[in-house]
């Protein structure tokens, strides 16, 4: 039985449909892509399925439990992570404290009464911190890290929540390029290795077929093709439709890295 | 209730409505163009009716007509206009890109020195302006009479509407207006000089609130209590309407105007309460108003509040033990009324503790808490009243009854974000102010409850000092407490990303919701320790000066830090104290050290504490934080004024080099 099961999603801002009966799945272990030119409806995809957004129609189903219309909250307590396009931390915490935060919140203590909150899950705080590369700068604030050390600590948030499923919106959008890779890689390595299920969006085509098991193509709202990297670089309906040459030749490369 | 009737009551709403959009129509034209809530357009309006008043008189001696009195009404709303360049180029100007708490507060400083140069210029006495010649009989309408007067009025405001709509859709300034009101951000971008049109903008606000005041003189005298009355009304009408939309304004003036007109048929009483209830139903049901817009994510600089507690050092938790040593041993020196004083100081530092535990760890910004404290009080001063309980059993009910409020408020508070919430909590404490005062019958009205003493063995100031410490220490310990603990986090997390702490399982609205209730009821024993301090408790108590009173304290402490509140408390009661009975114009000097604070140490005096230590300890932590900087859009100093960000970057660079020592 696959891990999500998106089946129909459907939704119209005003007159503009940003998304048309978006169905597809996802297993165990398995890291999807979805990808498409701006405005494709991807992000509008993710709110819907990490909850954020309420479908017109569709529904989301999550080791077979109807999700559709639970907030995002309740996605947490069923395993679903996620981190944004724009990375979503606590800035006025340390890096250790937000990832605290959400060890805090797994464990049912959000609301306890009795300090110092600070000292709650601190070790598995920094085990979850070591693992992203973050393990020397735990204690800094996260309005003073460096944004792809930002995304680094999201991403330990995202993982304290113990996923089953792990939603990232555009992981590395505003980073170096390096940084970029290594992030992928790092996600997609921790994934592999927890048999987490990923979603995830992505511009750089590098990324998405250096490291995806499958990907889905999103234009204009609609899903025109998915597959296996090569099926999909193979389709000509995506390389005139959306890809283009270039995005053809990159592509091409960034599977001969792979292989 | 028969046709003719019905009619007069239509047309006596809709001449009240009239007067409702001129006013507000300038209130929610600046807020569109500036995103500043100007809560000195009431006083605007009450300068309008005075200059009015004056000119009016003076024009009608030299020449008795239609026309001296029209223009005399021009020339007091030209005259408020060139007000509002004034306050736009020596205040506004300066806080465009500040956080809104601050932006209320200066606005409100404005409000407070205005009041007091209008009694120094004007007298406290109420001013009758003349009545317009021309339209001093009244009209038959239906057999019945109707002031002529009113039926200008009327015809008023649509006019005011359509002059209005001429000047945004035709003329290059209403086309910048209009641009501004959409994306501020991108018609500075395009070049276009801001400083001219924001100027022009408070111009025309300014004058279309003087021209409100200057029309209404020959109705109702200009008093020196019109401004507040009228900046709720006109709140009220922006807020139902949306903020920024003009149109929306109208509509809303329509209907505020028509349900008072019959709301007073029905609850003469009540009817303040159904206004502000109307307003609470629409953001319910349209959070941004009837005809206004979500507003966009909030910009970066609106994060006025990202402070983290730091746990307390050696030297911090001397001062903390030695304080509480010192209020202990206080009765010692002998001095009843040094006790008095510091009994009110411990109530209001409570006050302003609790208030700091929404607005600074929640990022909360409850315009309205005095409507918790004054719950607190009214609920203990009526068990004791009416049910004739003693203290012991009446106090435990301030708490108690404060909480069930917040819990009412909160729930509908906790749907809205930035100056709707503001605004929300804001109306709360006004409804609740209208029932004390209408309410005669259970509440005794304006004259309040009196005779509300303490058990007998707590009569004694010293013993009820000693109750009150007790009380007010353990409280702010407790809240304290929650800040430090999971609970506290949450509430900060929520603060700090919505979107972040609802993907990690957070209940941003019930952890919120839960918040309004803990503080309000902390508030509400504070006001419970106020009312068995006084002996009674009258509606002034849940006014709109209580809740800014309390706001100030936190501007004076510091919003950074968590000990602030209770300082701010003391120095401002402190000097209350000292200045008050040295002169009449208390509120001149407030307002101008609220303007000075908001201005020049937005950080309060533990603030600058802060940075004192800090600086000595963290120089090479602080450099190394400033040299991230760069790095990324998250790291850039989100403050809004500069030395909040300076101060900023070198505290968390405090806490860097601090970390840095531990490991």
């Amino acid at each position: 039985m696959s891990l999500l099961d998106v089946h129909g999603l459907t939704k119209a801002f005003g007159g503009v449909v940003a998304a048309r009966d978006v169905t597809f799945s996802v297993a165990p272990g398995e890291l999807v892509a979805l990808i498409g030119p701006n405005g494709a409806g991807k992000t509008t995809t993710f709110n819907m399925v990490g909850g954020q957004l309420a479908p017109d129609k569709g529904e989301v189903r999550l080791a077979g439990e109807d999700v559709t219309h639970l907030p995002p909250r309740e996605k947490f307590r069923r395993g679903v992570g996620r981190t944004f396009q724009i990375a979503q931390t606590f800035l006025s915490m340390t890096a250790a404290e937000n990832v605290q935060m959400a060890l805090m919140s797994r464990h049912g203590e959000a609301r306890a009464l009795r300090p110092p909150a600070g000292r709650r899950h601190r070790e598995e705080a920094l085990a979850a911190l070591e693992r992203v590369g973050m393990a020397g700068t735990a204690d800094q604030p996260c309005a003073m890290l460096a944004y792809g050390d930002v995304k680094r600590v999201e991403l330990a948030i995202a993982l304290a929540g113990e996923p089953k499923l792990l939603l990232m919106d555009e992981p590395t959008a505003g980073m170096a390029p390096r940084e970029r890779a290594a992030l992928m890689t790092l996600a997609a390595t921790i994934a592999r290795e927890r048999n987490i299920g990923v979603l995830f969006t992505e511009h750089d085509m590098g990324a998405v077929f250096g490291h995806a098991d499958r990907i889905l193509v999103l234009v204009r709202g609609e899903v025109i093709t998915s597959g296996r990297p090569d099926e999909v670089r193979a389709d000509p309906r995506v390389r005139e439709a959306y890809l283009g040459e270039t995005g053809a030749a990159v592509a091409m490369r960034a599977t001969q890295k792979r292989a | 209730m028969d046709l003719s009737f019905v009619v007069i009551q239509i047309l006596t709403g809709l001449a009240s409505a009239s007067s409702l959009f001129i006013i507000a129509s300038g209130l929610t034209l600046v807020f569109g163009v500036t995103r500043i809530v100007n809560f000195a357009h009431g006083s605007l309006y009450m300068l309008g009716a005075y200059f009015a008043a004056t000119i009016i008189s003076r024009l009608l001696d030299l020449h008795y007509g239609p026309v001296s009195f029209w223009c005399g009404v021009l020339l007091a709303a030209l005259g408020v206009g060139a007000l509002g360049v004034v306050m736009e180029v020596v205040l506004l100007r300066r806080i465009y890109r500040a956080p809104e708490l601050f932006q209320l507060l200066a606005t409100f400083g404005v409000v407070l020195i205005v009041q007091d140069v209008v009694l120094k210029v004007f007298g406290p006495q109420d001013i009758l302006g003349p009545r317009a010649p021309g339209l001093r009989a009244p009209v038959e309408i239906l057999g019945r009479r109707f002031p002529s007067y009113e039926l200008v009025m009327i015809a008023a405001g649509p006019t005011v509407l359509g002059l209005l709509w001429l000047l945004l859709r035709k003329t290059r300034f209403g086309v910048l207006v209009r641009a501004a009101t959409q994306d501020r951000e991108m018609v500075g971008a395009l070049g276009v000089n801001q400083r001219l049109l924001f100027t022009g903008t408070l111009f025309l606000g300014a004058f279309l609130a003087g021209l409100g005041g200057a029309l209404q003189i020959p109705k109702s005298p200009a008093t020196p209590r019109m401004d507040l009355d009228i900046i709720a009304e006109a709140f009220v009408v922006t807020v139902i309407g949306g903020m920024g939309s003009i149109p929306g304004a109208f509509l809303a003036a329509i209907m505020i105007g028509q349900l008072q007109a019959f709301g007073i048929l029905i609850f003469p009483k009540v009817t303040l309460v159904l206004v502000f209830l109307l307003m609470a139903l629409v953001l319910v049901v349209r959070p941004y108003g009837l005809l206004g817009r979500p507003e966009g994510p909030a910009p970066a600089h609106a994060a006025a509040f990202n402070g983290a507690p730091r746990p307390w050092g050696p030297t911090e938790r001397r001062i903390a033990l030695g304080t509480v040593a010192a209020l202990a041993l206080l009765p010692l020196a002998g001095d009843a009324y040094l006790l008095k004083v510091a009994t009110e100081i411990l109530i209001l530092g409570l006050l302003a503790f609790s208030l700091h535990f929404l607005v600074g760890t929640g990022g909360l910004v409850s315009f309205g808490h005095a409507a918790y404290f004054g719950l607190g009080a009214y609920g203990a001063a009526l068990a004791c009243k009416h049910l004739s309980l003693p203290m012991e059993l009446a106090l435990p009910l301030a708490p108690i009854a404060a909480a069930l409020g917040a819990a009412v408020v909160g729930f509908f508070v906790v749907r809205l974000s930035g100056i709707y919430l503001a605004m929300l909590t804001l109306a709360a404490a006004q409804i609740l102010y209208a029932v004390a005062f209408q309410w005669v019958e259970v509440t005794g009205g304006d004259n309040g409850l009196v005779g509300i003493w303490p058990s007998s063995w707590a009569s004694d100031r010293t013993i009820y000092y000693y109750l009150t410490l007790a009380f007010s220490v353990a409280a702010i310990a407790a809240l304290r407490h929650a800040i430090y603990a999971p609970f506290g986090y949450s509430l900060r997390a929520t603060r700090d990303s919505e979107l972040r702490a609802d993907a990690i399982g957070i209940d941003v609205r019930q952890q919120r919701w839960l918040s309004f209730i803990l503080a309000g009821s902390a508030a509400g024993l504070a006001g419970g320790l106020y009312v068995f301090l006084k002996g009674s408790i009258d509606p002034s108590a849940l006014g709109i000066p209580v809740s800014v009173d309390a706001l100030t304290m936190l501007l004076l402490g510091g919003l950074q830090t968590v000990m602030g509140p209770v300082v701010g408390a003391a120095v401002l009661h402190g000097l209350k104290d000292q200045i008050m009975p040295l002169t009449d114009l208390w509120r001149l000097f407030l307002g101008c050290s609220i303007i000075v604070l908001v201005l020049l140490f937005p950080n309060g005096l533990v603030g600058a504490y802060e940075a004192l230590r800090l600086s000595s300890t963290a120089t090479k932590g602080a450099a190394s934080a400033r040299r991230r900087e760069p790095d990324g859009a998250q790291s850039r100093p989100r403050a809004p004024l500069e030395a909040l960000a300076r101060s900023r970057a070198s505290g968390a660079g405090g806490e860097t080099s601090k970390a840095d020592e531990t490991v």
